[in-house]
């Protein structure tokens, strides 16, 4: 016993001193790799010259977070996880997960007490602590607020599990009347719009390239020219024509799709990061065309003025229109018509391509897809089609493209090259990665995780009461966006959920020799 | 003619700065096959590292001789950006080596992301425009040579004989070759294979912060989102010359850099990038294992 004691406290000690170690090391690095970056900063004089600004403060900061951080993981984080996976050799059971330690009744109780005190005393208590650390008081009722909620749902966690479809497509069913009831109709704007609709464009982009990328294999990077291929189709044929939505919806499907075949055709042959680059390479293209096509494309200035999407050709959504919505149905006049009606019809769309999805998986095209994925030259020694069954996933995944492209363009009302850059393909990319290839679900929680982490960035306001009036949170977006696919992968590179197994495959597995398969499972 | 030499002498500027950021890409996939697409990312950082050091010494000293300046710019933004990239691939890359395929890219993307963000937050969105450091301009027969191509040409060249040297005749050299070749082998015959794949990126990175400097030097101004397209130009270059030949990555540099100026001389300069990105995409569907690459054997 006595030794066992010595031993913990030995390597408890040598813990420590390894950790500091490994702080200091980490201190340095930092160091020398933010000196020069985030020590100084370049800006400009009054006579536009550039001058070296200071800020030795902010690098010592960062410099022992580092540190610090490093430490925490040398000295408790990685002993910790390492020993989540030890069974204790009496009970044979693994140690309780943290998530369950975590979402103990007990935690729950002091929750709910301070988020209860905070909500009905708040008012008094802001007013007594000043406005500084009043900001601090509303993160702890947030946080609390959450908190509790999290711990709902994790306390109902098989059920959700069993129950996810149905209950996931019950939630998005309401959302934009729990947040009418909740903020008004101004209100619920905000969240309709930049958080419902934002990512439900994802979802359905990424459900779209999923098609592509998760089902048949093909790594595609310029994803993105087929929703500007969609989006120009539905913004220059609906300004000049004044064509209506609903005929240029599945116009612009069709046109990517053709878009599809037509980019898809050459790159036959090439796999793997080949592709990649090469699709890469159109995407870009067809953005350089948009800008530089002046003529058609009125260039970068973009093309303004697109026309909104109608209530099925019944009611209209302009305010000036003798059928507007709010007149026929005798309502006040509100915006938020507008934008619940947009929510749902990508709602729409994105449950259109889910089922589509589910259907061609078991359907023969969708079997060969996933065949091509798991081993192309078997596929083809099989007697499959391979130029079809690539030809058919590029045009199926860009119809998709297509369709969420003509609805963003309905939704801004404008459309700019701008928005067709490689960074919206790389982001509809991770999202597929980061859920889980071939899983719909998982993307659609990447999509919700992803977007909406980086969306609600801009709503953190209050964190300039923190770190003074200058500090724009929307700044952090895309730095923390790359960071976390970064960390993500590491962490979980199969994805959230990852499901990447083949819809249909032999039951009966058999060990054969290590000679004839790359696994030694065949 | 004289148009025409003229042209192809930019181009040969242009591509010296290609050629150094491809040898970066051109490694790396021949090492661990993956397309490391942070590499740009990492020239642009390289760029703001000599841009500060040229801040600084403007700073602190009255007047600096040009040749010493760009001496000490060009080895602080090496060791500076070294840093990063060995820091990223031990950090992003090597725990995901033995993954699937795509882990990798996806990393570096995200790395991509991160590393311009990262600059845009910590300096500023703007551009970055310095005072010209080298002027002369020689004429001779009506074809203007400014002296800032000529170093550019020289500084590319003597680094290439640098880096031949290195691959080609030091145990190091050797053992990045075995490891292209075989990683197991080589491990098994006592060669430290992550040491090896830590140092290839570290050489990719300071060429690549030569090739920034360099950069800053002809163009005088830098912007954080400066790194993607050099960076796909630098990758069509790699890719053309045959990727994982080192050789391959100079001339295809070059290639890309002469068809670069000739075409926006001669046609349109609007679409001089649509011009690289249609040589990417006609040669790897045409010509996919490049100019000197070895054509790629498929086994079952």
């Amino acid at each position: 016993m006595a030794v066992a004691e010595s031993s913990k406290l030995a390597s408890g000690a040598s813990n420590i001193s390894t950790g500091l170690r490994e702080a200091f090391y980490a201190g340095l690095i930092a160091f020398f790799m933010f000196v020069l970056l985030i020590g100084l900063k370049t800006d400009q004089n009054i006579h536009n010259e550039l001058i070296i600004v200071p800020r030795w403060g902010l690098l010592a900061v960062v410099v022992l977070l580092t540190a610090l951080g490093r430490f925490l993981q040398v000295v408790y984080l990685t002993p910790f996880l390492a020993a989540q996976k030890i069974t204790d050799t009496k009970t044979g059971m693994r140690p309780t997960s943290v998530a369950l330690r975590f979402f103990s009744k007990r935690n729950l109780v002091i929750a709910l007490v301070i988020g209860a005190v905070l909500l009905l005393a708040g008012g008094t208590l802001e007013a007594a602590v000043g406005p500084y650390w009043s900001v601090y008081l509303g993160m702890l009722r947030g946080a609390a607020i959450i908190y509790v909620l999290a711990w709902v749902i994790f306390y109902f966690r098989n059920f959700i599990g069993a129950h996810s479809y149905s209950l996931g497509f019950a939630v998005l069913v309401l959302y934009p009347v729990a947040m009418v009831l909740l903020f008004g109709f101004q209100g619920s704007l905000k969240w309709v719009d930049n958080f419902g609709i934002q990512i439900l464009i994802y979802v359905m982009l990424a459900w779209g390239l999923n098609i592509v990328v998760g089902l048949a294999g093909l790594l595609d990077l310029g994803y993105v020219a087929f929703y500007a291929v969609g989006a120009y189709s539905y913004a220059l044929l609906g300004t000049h024509f004044g064509w209506s939505f609903w005929i240029l919806l599945p116009a612009a499907g069709a046109m990517a799709a053709m878009w599809g075949i037509i980019l898809g055709f050459p790159v036959l042959r090439l796999r793997g990061d080949y592709l990649a680059i090469v699709t890469l390479a159109f995407g870009e293209i067809i953005r350089l065309v948009l800008i530089n096509w002046r003529e058609v494309t009125n260039g970068a200035a973009g093309v303004s003025g697109v026309p909104k999407v109608s209530f099925f050709g019944l009611m209209s959504f302009n305010v000036s229109d003798p059928n507007y919505i709010a007149k026929v149905l005798e309502i006040p006049q509100s915006g938020a018509y507008y934008k619940i009606f947009l929510y749902y019809l990508i709602l729409a769309l994105c449950i259109l391509t889910a089922f589509v999805t589910i259907r061609l998986r078991s359907m023969p095209v969708g079997r060969a897809w996933e065949a091509l994925r798991e081993d192309e030259i078997a596929c083809r020694s099989l007697g499959i089609n391979t130029t079809t069954t690539k030809l058919t996933a590029f045009a199926t995944g860009a119809m998709f493209g297509g369709f969420a492209g003509s609805f963003f363009a309905a939704r801004q009302g404008f459309v700019s090259p701008e928005s067709f850059i490689f960074l919206e393909s790389a982001i509809i990319l991770a999202i597929v990665v980061l859920g889980g290839m071939g899983s719909l679900g998982g993307i659609a929680v990447a999509s919700a995780v992803m977007i909406g982490g980086t969306e609600i960035l801009r709503e953190m306001q209050f964190l300039k009461m923190i770190f003074g009036q200058d500090f724009t949170p929307e700044l952090y977006r895309m730095l923390l966006f790359g960071v976390a696919m970064v960390i993500v992968m590491v962490w979980k590179p199969r994805g959230f959920v990852g499901s990447r197994e083949p819809t249909a495959f032999l039951k009966e597995r058999k060990s054969v020799s290590g000679e004839f398969t790359k696994e030694g499972h065949g | 003619m004289q148009y025409f030499i003229q042209q192809l002498i930019n181009g040969l500027t242009l591509g010296s700065i290609y050629g150094l950021i491809a040898i970066g890409y051109t490694m790396v996939y021949g090492i661990i096959g993956m397309i490391n697409f942070a590499h740009g990312d990492i020239f642009m950082v390289g760029a703001f590292a000599a841009l500060i050091v040229f801040l600084i010494l403007g700073a602190i000293f009255y007047s600096v001789p040009v040749v010493i300046a760009l001496l000490i710019m060009m080895i602080v933004s090496m060791l500076l950006v070294s840093l990063y990239n060995w820091v990223i691939e031990k950090t992003a890359y090597r725990p995901l080596r033995g993954s699937f395929r795509l882990a990798p890219l996806i990393t570096a993307i995200g790395m991509s992301i991160a590393l311009s963000n990262f600059v845009q937050v910590t300096q500023g969105p703007r551009n970055k425009p310095i005072p010209p450091m080298i002027s002369q301009v020689y004429n001779i027969y009506g074809i203007s040579i400014s002296l800032k191509q000529i170093v550019i040409v020289l500084v590319t060249a003597i680094l290439l004989v640098i880096f031949w040297y290195v691959v080609n005749k030091t145990a190091l050299g050797r053992a990045q070759r075995a490891c292209e070749q075989d990683q197991k082998m080589a491990a098994l015959l006592g060669i430290n294979v992550d040491r090896t794949i830590s140092i290839t990126f570290i050489i990719g990175a300071a060429l690549a912060a030569v090739a920034g400097t360099l950069f800053l030097m002809y163009y005088g101004v830098v912007v954080f989102s400066d790194g993607f397209v050099p960076g796909v130009k630098a990758f069509t270059a790699a890719v053309l010359g045959g990727i994982g030949s080192i050789p391959g990555a100079v001339i295809g540099g070059l290639a890309i850099g002469f068809i670069e100026s000739i075409w926006s001389a001669y046609f349109s300069i609007d679409y001089k990038d649509v011009a690289a990105f249609s040589i990417l995409a006609i040669v790897l569907i045409f010509l996919p294992s490049g100019i000197l690459g070895r054509p790629e054997v498929e086994k079952v």
